[in-house]
């Protein structure tokens, strides 16, 4: 290596400078960065520097540099919150006072209710109700018109807001008895008391052999249940006389659930979800299956029935 | 531009050399390290954030043993699709106490971090036992055997003994009656005294059976334990304060 004589020699085929190192007769060529690839290097360090000045950069004892332009992804987020909030203030405007008469009376309203429940409906009640709401053991199908807590408007607002056996005052509430577990009814009497709930919806079960459980039902069950089995929804007592079973209609599971007692719980959404999606998600609920009428009628229905 | 050539002293003197990339790694080194050591500047204190129960403790070491961390994230982003869908985005003070921290970085199932209070206890319990039973599209796999496993809680106080020195404010008298207190959470309200649970974790702690099995205290307990506070701690009437800060 000739360091000394720093003399730059120049290439001859390339015309370009060397390095001035040699090893073995091979010399290194000097060549310089490309022009371009130079001047982006230094622009994204000037770049650098006007990113500390707007942006946050530096940590400080105290935190960090905040930069003149103030941004957060807290304010960022705010922002398009605010966006969308702009967007739906057309239909929100109008929603937010309306009772759930006029949010039906009014297409565009009801079409505002079905779009926003639908989708809160994924976020939050397809994980137990299932993605179509046909729900699954435990788990009710709202997809019918079989209601445990009733199925008007208010009542389905009610159910969301408060949930069901939750933390709170205005939940919906009951405890059936574990009749087997609790020793209320001995073994033989759950077994009667079966057999006579199977019969309710199967026609093929003769009554004079189910004597005793219907007795038995008389006494332990219909005070919930009603003396034709039909369920209320002041207990969210099921409906025995139907086909529609929350888990399960198979002998083994009916006897369970008397003998053990069932008791789904459903989280409150009062505190999770604001006022305008509850009422979005109960209009949507309300259309899905078998929405009931306003209580007047249905109260009618039920005397008669009585 | 005879400066530029400068750097061919720096090249050919390698203790010269080996002497200035000691000094620009320092550099670099400082400004990401002592920050750490500011920790406290940047975590806004909120109201609310308590360190976990031993029941919940031993609940997130199940957590971290199946490593649920690896699909389930737990870490709320300030956009406004994870504010919609999962709700407040999550505050630095949320995840004070956990160590090691659990937000994760991919999402194959959904993010956790306020799924306290959102499904019941019952869903959680049938939900780890067979996912596909309530969630037919799920590819989590069954945890089935979480129920048969009795937690483990003979430990625990030295668990939190351990998170003591990490900086978690266990006092003494949480240290003493730690394994009581997960028994008694496990056991729930209905069927012992809590006062001395609520007294130590606050009153809105969840004491309840949580997996269905009264005569026993699984693994599932724990896990449900710990998955229904996640997220449920702070009160965002009082947050309010710490996201207006920012303004």
């Amino acid at each position: 290596m000739n360091d000394e004589n720093n003399k730059k020699e120049i290439d001859e085929v390339t015309g370009v400078e060397t390095t001035g190192h040699e090893w073995d007769g091979l010399k290194e060529l000097n060549t310089p960065l490309p022009r371009w690839w130079l001047w982006i290097f230094y622009v994204t360090i000037i770049w650098s520097v006007w990113y500390w000045v707007i942006y946050p950069a530096w940590p400080t004892l105290s935190g960090n540099t905040e930069g003149t332009g103030q941004y957060t992804q807290f304010n960022e987020l705010a922002a398009s919150q605010n966006e969308i909030v702009e967007r739906q203030k057309a239909y929100l405007d109008r929603f937010e006072g309306a009772s759930f008469e006029e949010i039906l009376d009014d297409p565009e309203l009801y079409a505002f209710a079905i779009a926003g429940g639908s989708s809160a409906f994924k976020d939050n009640c397809a994980t137990c109700h299932g993605t179509g709401g046909a729900g699954g053991k435990g788990y009710p199908n709202l997809n019918d018109d079989d209601w445990l807590w009733g199925g008007t408007l208010s009542e389905i607002h009610q159910t969301l807001e408060f949930g069901i056996r939750e933390n709170n005052y205005d939940t919906r509430l009951s405890q059936m008895p574990a009749f087997g577990k609790d020793e209320l009814l001995t073994k033989h009497e759950v077994d009667a008391v079966v057999d006579y709930v199977l019969s309710l919806s199967n026609n093929k079960i003769l009554e004079t052999e189910v004597v005793e459980g219907a007795q038995i039902f008389k006494m332990q069950c219909a005070s919930c249940h009603g003396d034709d089995g039909k369920g209320s929804h002041d207990f969210g007592a099921p409906n025995l006389a139907d086909k529609i079973w929350l888990y399960g209609g198979d002998r083994s599971s009916v006897y369970q659930s008397v003998y053990s007692s069932r008791a789904g719980m459903m989280p409150a959404w009062g505190n999770r979800l604001d006022e305008n999606t509850l009422k979005q998600l109960t209009v949507f609920l309300h259309q899905l299956g078998g929405g009931e009428e306003e209580q007047e009628n249905v109260s009618a229905a039920t005397e008669s029935d009585q | 531009m005879s400066w530029m050539n400068k750097h061919e002293k720096l090249e050919r003197n390698s203790l010269l050399l080996l002497g200035f990339i000691i000094v620009t790694v320092l550099i670099g080194g400082i400004i990401e390290i002592v920050p750490l050591f500011r920790m406290e500047t940047v975590i806004e204190p909120v109201e609310g954030v308590r360190p976990y129960t031993p029941l919940e403790l031993a609940g997130q070491n199940i957590y971290v043993r199946e490593n649920c961390a690896s699909c389930h994230s737990q870490h709320i982003r300030p956009l406004r699709d994870e504010v919609v869908r999962y709700g407040h985005y999550s505050l630095a003070a949320e995840s004070m106490y956990d160590h090691p921290f659990l937000w994760g970085s991919k999402r194959t199932g959904p993010d956790l971090a306020r799924v306290g209070g959102k499904y019941s206890d019952e869903w959680h319990t049938a939900h780890m036992k067979e996912p596909r039973d309530l969630v037919p599209e799920s590819i989590m796999p069954s945890y089935g055997f979480l129920l048969k496993k009795s937690a483990k809680l003979h430990d625990i106080k030295d668990h939190l003994k351990t998170l003591r020195r990490l900086g978690v404010p266990y006092n003494d008298e949480m240290i003493e009656w730690a394994r009581k207190d997960a028994v008694a959470q496990a056991v729930g309200e209905n069927r012992t005294d809590i006062s001395g649970l609520q007294e130590r974790y606050g009153d809105s702690v969840n004491a309840r059976d949580f997996d269905g099995q009264p005569d026993m205290i699984s693994e599932m307990d724990a896990l449900v334990a710990y998955l229904q506070v996640l997220g449920t701690m702070v009160d965002f009437e009082a947050a309010k304060n710490v996201e207006g800060g920012a303004e």
